[in-house]
């Protein structure tokens, strides 16, 4: 597993995605043939606020470059208030990832409607290379976890 | 263990053309749990079904993987198919690898690879899967209706035409609400007690509908389908079996000064009253703030006049309690308060008037008898300024955010009528914007300027200043031409904010139903379900859920009857399995869930609980699965772990998290 | 930044007002006792604001003709505040002509017992900073 140099390097990115919006987002992107790099695996929940820290920290722990949070745009989520939450909790977290040196850029949270099929590819097309260009994330990585 | 199964479809060359799907079967065995794999052509056919219900029958499979298309496709296919092969349907887990991989990617080996990553993720939930089970609920053939204005009159009828009891909760002693108070209506000028009036008559006689004045919801329980209500039916003093509406107490009602409230606090009326002639039910109620009898214990007057021995001084409050299946709240709006607004002198001049005052005035039945006339003195008017936007678009905490929607609209309607009716009287209107989309509004507005000749200043006034001589003096500006006005006039007419009814406020908090800041009720989707609130089986109707005007508030009292009958139309509900659910060792009883839950659906019991053979009583979270939506707001708020949600459990994600970093 | 944006940004900073609230209802020329002495109009000052054209502001009279009276303030319906932008504008041309501020010990001599008690006051509100 480890990389040499002349090996290019592609990053393991996380993205969660809530059912109503974002996941019908990333449909919509596929069904509309948007492309974006395969290094993007989508775990769908049913809302943005479902998202436990602990899930975007075990990510890390296991060896994942970037991890990003979709739901509804503010005001649009299914369960009226979700993507509030979601949006407290990942700040919360996000500055504590950069307070013991995960590099801000590794996480995100985008909102992204049903309707925005080009934004979901726009915005993975971007994290993907933001990730590339961070390199592998080191920082969190449990060894023990690899095999 | 589970005995899993993964099936993979081609999707015709959908998924085919650009993922390995034999590697995907190969990779697939390799998985811990999985017993049987296979790739089909086309999964969601007849065939392929059919592949999946052997399947489960000859390798026992406990659970299965569908490596298709999106699961918000066919994930109800599968679940279904899987339902009548024997299997608990939320067994089944989709690996969404045609629009998440074979459409979006070009290089076979790559998306390959990521197919096989999906399907690991995918197989890795179902070993965690549990079988879940929909809930039923049953659904009691019975609406309310909070408020009787012409939001909950319509959406009343409706109800009731499609044949169903509903029962209409209404604070003031009769129905009607604001519309009853209006003099006539735009954009046609037709009278609005006489579309009114039929309505309401249709109302009480309609042998579906139940109504209840001079009653207020008291306490609301349950859910969506069962809700326990209780209604305060306040004491009337008068019997309304007996009453046969002959007006003979009120005319000798001695007590003649309280203020109408049909007319705005403009007139007096009697202690014992109906608000207006029209008035349903046509049975009075005693004002025992006013009533003579009842401050001093002297007087007792109507009792003697009254031939069908009606009056009952002795009644008291009477609490009913009702079950409903469905709750439709019409609460309605009144203006704002104007003490922040002093600049326009509306608590110095009694010339200075609301816009619903001036429908009052304009009124047959109101203090003036329908004349345009100066409150202070009698005297007609020669000139009117109307100001728009007092109160609303307001940024500052004085006022409003919002725009009130209708105050362009009825500001044009008394220009027009004044013009119409007293051509002598000059009329100026300011405003900040016309505002008058809609069907044959603008026509309306331009024929205000045009037809009429109301002089239209765009600009606003600064302040209004009482004279000696009685008359106003208003200091306004022209934008236009930038030019300041001063403007001596006689009457001035406030376009007042509107805002929903205070009694809103506790009515949403019996129903768990949301507010937003401005204290309008929330959608549950502002798009989609506008006429839905986020709480099951609650559903708006008229003005409590944002400005409109009568047109708008009949169209959306209509689709909030049509939801409900929706509702009422089952005879169960299936609920949504995939709830939260409290561990009860590990719950503290910190409340911290019930705050976040937009729906209501946590409630805290104290139980005996066996703790590794320690018995104590705690109190412990407990979700009500009929409320419960499954948004998991709760599981991440929880600090001790003990919430989770079913069919998306913590360890679910985790192993799906782990599946795909591995 | 040039100039011109550097001073509309000194005035969005002295006055903490956003310009960009405004609606244009014009409440603010309608309450304003002194309109007619004004060549800016107090409604006017906020696009002068937004469109960066200080200097124009700064040799403009109404920045004397305002009484600060404070009725613009009081009714905006928008937290815009026109009176607080003009006393701005006045503040960063008593900076730019280096004057000195009064202090307080100073004022009584000056006072002049038919000056406005309005103007004394607003005079303070000024000056005091």
């Amino acid at each position: 597993m480890s990389i040499t140099a002349n090996e290019e390097f592609r990053p393991k990115i996380v993205a969660f995605c809530c059912n109503w919006c974002s996941y019908a987002g990333a449909d919509l992107a596929g069904s509309s043939r948007l492309t974006y790099p395969a290094d993007v695996k989508i775990i769908r929940v049913p809302c943005s606020c479902r998202v436990n820290p602990m899930f975007i920290l075990r990510a890390f722990e296991k060896g994942a470059d970037g991890v990003i949070l979709c739901g509804c745009h503010p005001g649009d989520c299914h369960y009226s208030t979700g993507n509030y939450y979601a949006r407290r909790r990942m700040a919360l977290l996000f500055s504590m990832l950069d307070y013991i040196g995960v590099e801000h850029g590794r996480t995100r949270v985008e909102w992204v409607s049903a309707a925005e099929g080009v934004k979901f590819s726009q915005t993975m097309n971007e994290f993907v290379a933001k990730i590339t260009s961070l390199g592998k994330n080191v920082r969190l990585e449990d060894l023990r976890c690899r095999k | 263990m589970q005995r899993i199964g993964v099936f993979v479809c081609h999707c015709g060359s959908n998924i085919a053309a650009t993922v390995d799907v034999k590697k995907v079967v190969e990779m697939a065995r390799l998985e811990p749990g999985v017993v049987h794999a296979e790739d089909y052509q086309y999964m969601c056919s007849e065939v392929g079904q059919a592949k999946i219900a052997t399947a489960i029958h000859e390798k026992h499979l406990t659970g299965i993987v569908v490596c298709s298309c999106s699961p918000r496709m066919h994930e109800t296919t599968f679940r279904k198919a899987a339902e009548k092969a024997g299997l608990n349907p939320y067994m089944v887990e989709i690996a969404n690898i045609r629009e998440h991989c074979s459409w979006i990617h070009k290089n076979i080996e790559e998306a390959t690879k990521k197919a096989v990553i999906l399907a690991r993720a995918a197989i890795a939930k179902v070993n965690l899967n549990t079988p879940l089970k929909a809930g039923e609920s049953r659904v009691t053939k019975r609406a309310l209706v909070i408020g009787g204005g012409i939001a909950g009159i319509q959406t009343a009828l409706d109800i009731a035409e499609a044949g169903y009891e509903v029962d209409i909760v209404e604070k003031t002693p009769s129905i009607g609400g604001r519309m009853s108070q209006l003099d006539k209506t735009f954009p046609t000028l037709d009278c609005s007690a006489c579309i009114l009036t039929p309505k309401m008559v249709e109302a009480s006689a309609h042998d579906k509908i139940t109504i209840y004045t001079y009653s207020e919801v008291e306490k609301v329980s349950g859910f969506v389908g069962d809700f326990t209500v209780d209604i305060r039916k306040k004491a009337r003093s008068v019997d309304m079996t007996k009453c046969t509406g002959c007006g003979v107490c009120q005319e000798k009602c001695p007590s003649r000064k309280a203020p109408s409230e049909f007319n705005r606090g403009l007139s007096t009326r009697s202690a014992i009253y109906t608000p207006f002639a029209q008035a349903i039910p046509n049975v009075p109620v005693i004002d025992r703030e006013h009533c003579i009898k009842f401050k001093t214990g002297k007087c007792g007057l109507c009792e003697k006049v009254c031939q069908a021995g009606a009056i009952d001084y002795t009644q008291k409050d009477e609490i009913i309690t009702e079950k409903y299946g469905a709750i439709v709240v019409a609460t309605g709006f009144d203006t704002i308060k104007l003490d922040q607004y002093d600049e326009y002198a509306y608590s110095q001049s009694k010339d200075v008037i609301t816009s619903l005052e001036l429908e009052r005035i304009m009124n047959a039945a109101g203090p003036t008898k329908g004349h345009l006339e100066r409150l202070s003195d009698g005297k007609p008017p020669k000139n009117m300024v109307f100001i728009q936007c007092v109160g609303s678009r307001c940024s500052d905490n004085r006022g409003k955010s919002y725009c009130s929607k209708i105050c362009c609209m009825y500001t044009a309607k008394h220009a027009m009528l004044i013009r119409d009716k007293y051509p002598d009287v000059n009329v100026t209107v300011f405003y900040i914007d016309v505002r008058t989309p809609g069907k044959n509004f603008d026509e309306f507005y331009r024929r205000a300027v045009e037809d009429y000749g109301v002089n239209y200043i765009k600009g606003q006034v600064g302040k209004v200043a009482p004279q000696p001589d009685g008359s106003l003096l208003v200091q306004g500006v022209d934008l236009l031409d930038n030019k300041q006005i001063l403007m001596k006039a006689d009457m001035v007419v406030l376009a007042t904010a509107i805002e929903p009814d205070p009694s809103v406020r506790s009515i949403a908090t019996m129903l768990t139903a949301s507010i937003d800041t401005n204290n309008f009720l929330t959608e549950a989707h502002a798009k989609l379900r506008p006429v839905e609130s986020p709480t099951a089986g609650v559903f708006l109707s008229g003005v409590c859920q944002g400005p409109k005007d009568i047109p708008e508030t009949v169209a959306q009292a209509g689709a909030a009857a049509v939801k409900a009958i929706g509702l009422l139309a089952k005879d169960k509900l299936m609920t949504n399995p995939c709830t939260a659910k409290a561990d009860e060792l590990l719950c503290n009883g910190c409340s911290q869930c019930e705050n976040v839950c937009p729906y209501g659906a946590i409630s805290y019991e104290t139980k005996l609980i066996n703790d590794h053979g320690v018995r104590e009583e705690r109190r412990i979270a407990v979700v009500n699965n009929a409320l419960c939506q499954g948004c998991g707001a709760c599981t991440v708020t929880c600090p001790s772990g003990a919430m989770d949600l079913q069919g998306f459990s913590n360890r679910q994600i985790l192993a799906e998290v782990d599946a795909i970093c591995r | 930044m040039n100039n011109a944006m550097k001073q509309a940004e000194q005035i969005r900073e002295i006055s903490g007002v956003n310009p960009y609230k405004c609606m244009k209802c014009g409440k603010c020329s309608a309450s304003c006792p002194s309109f007619n002495e004004m060549d800016i109009k107090p409604h006017q000052f906020v696009s002068y604001v937004l469109n960066n054209d200080i200097e124009a502001l700064m040799q403009s009279e109404s920045l004397w003709k305002c009484l600060s009276c404070f009725a613009c303030v009081e009714r905006c319906p928008r937290d815009v505040k026109p009176g607080k932008l003009i006393d701005a504008a006045r503040q960063l041309v008593v900076r730019q002509r280096d004057e000195t501020y009064l202090s307080p010990d100073e004022i009584p001599e000056l006072l002049d017992p038919d000056l406005p008690q309005q103007l004394l006051v607003s005079a303070f509100r000024r000056y005091r900073r």
